[in-house]
């Protein structure tokens, strides 16, 4: 019973291993059905009609790629599906390597065009000034896109001058960022709102739900594979589902055979 | 020196911070034109704050090497990672820092392949802690921690698509916990928060908070 309780951690950490393995290399496949939160993202896009503006903000570095890239990616194909044009940019520093990736190889399967069909604007430092800026005047924020092309006259922003014509805005955020894009975007230049966060930020984004602040919200891996589900493009996110699942019931029982070993042992530390 | 050190610091916040709280409220043009002169010149201030954290980051690690602390030759990489990115972003692929980014550099490679992979790495490493500190140290020692274990288990479950295979009512009733027990914890923490800053705010708006001056003279 002593021995179990103090077991070589490293003999957890390969089971943890295995648990992600072989769910990889067998590809079990689950279905994935998608919860209120994310349908009603989905519909609010869905809703908007061909040359519409969507404001994607990438606020997550390489640490939360996993999590938050399957997002971007899912819903770049229903954006760029529907002729939406896509508003990209960034409030991290380590965030355009990924956002243009995103963009650059999404928008080629469907022959989008930059400064056309979508604009990356890049990052700029200054977090909710930023978003105040964007909100009084989009082009003094961001004179330039990321490769340096102006933006005023741009194909891509026509119809759009501030925050307030953005038909629509989604926080992809690893932070609290998400908080400034409420206070200072939505509460002020009033325009709806969506948000993909990492998993442990999930319950954060409950309060803002009910208070209609956020019409909805991708929370993790299992939030973008909901969301790839909905689009019909069942990508890398829909494929960690079955990792993701054995690994929560191998932690699940973890905890219950650490209590149960715990009771028998008459409750020694 | 009490002049530019307190005075002159504390009528700037007084003033900004009065001025920018009406601003709020007056819906004209000159306000608006202000909110953005104001705006524009936080992110001119936010630009050199970057600047102030790569000397501050570069300045430990320069300590650490000199004095030979415990872990010094790990500063040595901060140093050589930090140079190369800084080296191969000012080339930008053979057209030089002055020019437009360019696309498929050298920069982009050390991006995606150093940085990228490290970064998820750390993340990931985070799982196998984890469900070590699950098993070692999540027990059921008394009523409230009982509660906190049976609600984290449901969560679990719910929150992945084995938790629907297991029983439909499982993401039911995590739904459940998040949208009433966690939600409620939630708000109260944020109306707690809120109320804090605006405390805050207050008090440096009227000179009675004066942390942020910094000590000494």
């Amino acid at each position: 019973m002593e021995k179990l309780l103090k077991i070589d951690r490293r003999i957890i950490f390969i089971l943890v291993a295995l648990a992600v393995t072989i769910p990889l290399l067998f590809r079990f496949k689950m279905s994935v059905p998608p919860t209120t939160h994310v349908q009603s993202m989905y519909d609010k896009i869905d809703s908007l009609p061909k040359g519409s503006h969507v404001l994607i903000s990438f606020d997550y570095d390489p640490s939360s790629k996993e999590e938050l890239q399957p997002m971007a990616r899912a819903l770049l194909h229903h954006c760029f599906s529907k002729d939406i044009k896509v508003i990209g940019m960034t409030l991290y520093p380590a965030g355009t390597g990924l956002a243009v990736k995103a963009i650059k190889e999404i928008g080629k399967e469907y022959g989008k065009r930059s400064g056309i069909d979508y604009v990356f604007l890049g990052f700029k430092a200054g977090s909710s000034l930023v978003i105040l800026n964007m909100g009084e005047d989009i082009y003094t924020a961001f004179q330039k896109d990321f490769y340096g092309k102006k933006t005023v006259g741009m194909p891509a922003l026509k119809g759009v001058s501030s925050l307030r014509d953005i038909d629509y805005a989604v926080n992809l955020t690893a932070g609290g960022i998400y908080e400034a894009w409420i206070v200072y975007g939505r509460e002020k230049y009033n325009f709806e709102l969506g948000v993909g966060c990492t998993a442990v930020m999930g319950p954060e984004m409950y309060p803002f739900i009910q208070s209609k602040q956020l019409t909805g919200f991708l929370g993790g891996l299992k939030g973008a594979a909901e969301y790839e589900t909905l689009v019909g493009h069942k990508d890398r996110a829909s494929a960690g589902m079955a990792p993701q699942s054995v690994v929560h019931v191998l932690v699940v029982c973890f905890i219950l055979f650490g209590n149960f070993l715990y009771f028998a042992s008459g409750r020694k530390k | 020196m009490n002049f530019f050190k307190r005075t002159i610091p504390m009528t700037i916040a007084f003033v900004m911070g009065v001025l920018m709280a009406f601003q709020y409220y007056v819906p004209h043009e000159s306000s608006q034109n202000l909110l953005k002169v104001v705006t524009r010149w936080g992110m001119i201030i936010s630009g050199f704050a970057m600047f102030i954290g790569a000397y501050s980051l570069f300045h430990m690690h320069w300590n650490r090497i000199r004095q030979k602390v415990a872990g010094w030759g790990y500063s040595i990489f901060v140093f050589c990672g930090a140079g190369i990115t800084i080296i191969f972003g000012l080339i930008n692929g053979g057209e030089f820092f002055w020019n437009d980014k360019q696309a498929g550099t050298m920069f982009d490679w050390i991006f995606d392949n150093v940085q990228v992979p490290a970064g998820a790495t750390i993340f990931s490493i985070l799982a196998f802690f984890m469900a070590s500190a699950a098993y070692r140290t999540f027990r059921a020692r008394n009523k409230e921690a009982t509660i906190l274990l049976i609600a984290a288990i449901i969560v679990m479950l719910g929150r992945v698509p084995i938790g629907t295979m297991i029983s439909q009512y499982i993401p039911v009733a995590a739904d459940w916990i998040m949208s009433v027990p966690n939600l409620a914890a939630k708000r109260a923490i944020l109306i707690g928060v809120s109320i804090g800053v605006i405390a805050t705010s207050i008090k440096i708006i009227f000179g009675i908070e004066r942390a942020y001056l910094g000590g000494g003279d």
